[in-house]
């Protein structure tokens, strides 16, 4: 970092970034964020409040909660909207830190792997309550 | 420099000298001091990182939930223990941050309050409606219910 870098290509900013590609999926990135922020704004509120509602709730009343289909579809909906926009987030947040790019890959990989498992995990576990 | 995108990030400081630019996360504290927008900003990722390993803790409740009785006492007494209570206690203030400077992130992208009184005055207001909205749960959870 203290060394002084030289240029050797002397070519104008436009110059160097042609070539280099689109932005590719970044709109539909920042906007399926968007989508997800919203929807999980009333989801988040409904989230909270079941989550008040079963406070010291014994398991029989846990899945008597997601034995309603509106609870069991609307943690459904909160589960895909809430891992999806974790999934969003956390990419852009390691693709700004990580600077060397195969741990960069990596580590997305990784934490979309386990989002996925996860995400799945729960909307099994609310099936199996539900049904 | 091998790479062709390397000349992006070489600028000229005051003197003229070429510097290579400053590259996040080390942009604050060197480069750039804290104020309202940088840190409700970087609040905005930690609570949005709280939130994510929270995720996990939804999981671990749904999944013991559906486990069986035995698992979910065993989740009832880890989540009720004084750890467990400051861990939740903790997912709360994330969430409800996260979700009021959301709503500021969500208000700019329609191009609204851009303007540096009004965007100092909403980061006020998002701490604010943190603190309140989280002491209003944990009333409710602890007199209420």
């Amino acid at each position: 970092m203290s060394t002084d870098p030289t240029i050797h290509i002397m070519r104008s900013n436009l110059g160097r970034a042609r070539g280099l590609g689109s932005a590719k999926t970044g709109l539909h990135h920042w906007w399926a964020q968007r989508v997800t922020a919203v929807a999980l704004l009333p989801l988040s509120l409904y989230f909270v409040l079941t989550v008040l509602s079963l406070d010291h709730a014994t398991r029989d009343q846990v899945a008597a909660f997601f034995a309603e289909p509106w609870n069991a579809v609307l943690y459904l909906c909160l589960i895909a909207a809430l891992f999806y926009h974790l999934k969003l987030g956390v990419q852009v947040v390691l693709e700004d830190y990580v600077h060397t790019e195969s741990t960069k890959v990596a580590s997305i990989l990784l934490v979309n792997g386990a989002i996925v498992f996860c995400a799945l995990a729960c909307a099994v576990s609310i099936l199996k309550l539900a049904l | 420099m091998k790479d062709v995108r390397e000349a992006l990030m070489v600028g000229r400081n005051t003197e003229g000298r070429l510097v290579r630019r400053p590259v996040s996360p080390f942009m604050l504290g060197s480069a750039y001091k804290f104020q309202t927008s940088s840190l409700t900003s970087i609040m905005h990722r930690i609570t949005g990182c709280a939130l994510g390993v929270g995720t996990l803790l939804l999981t671990y409740w749904l999944v013991s939930a559906a486990s069986g009785d035995g698992a979910y006492s065993i989740a009832e007494a880890i989540l009720g223990s004084w750890f467990g209570i400051l861990i939740l206690f903790g997912f709360t203030v994330a969430l409800f941050y996260h979700f009021c400077n959301g709503i500021r992130h969500l208000a700019w992208d329609a191009g609204k309050g851009f303007e540096l009184p009004d965007m100092h005055r909403t980061g006020g207001l998002v701490v604010a409606a943190t603190v309140i909205l989280t002491l209003a749960f944990w009333a409710l959870a602890f007199f209420i219910w």
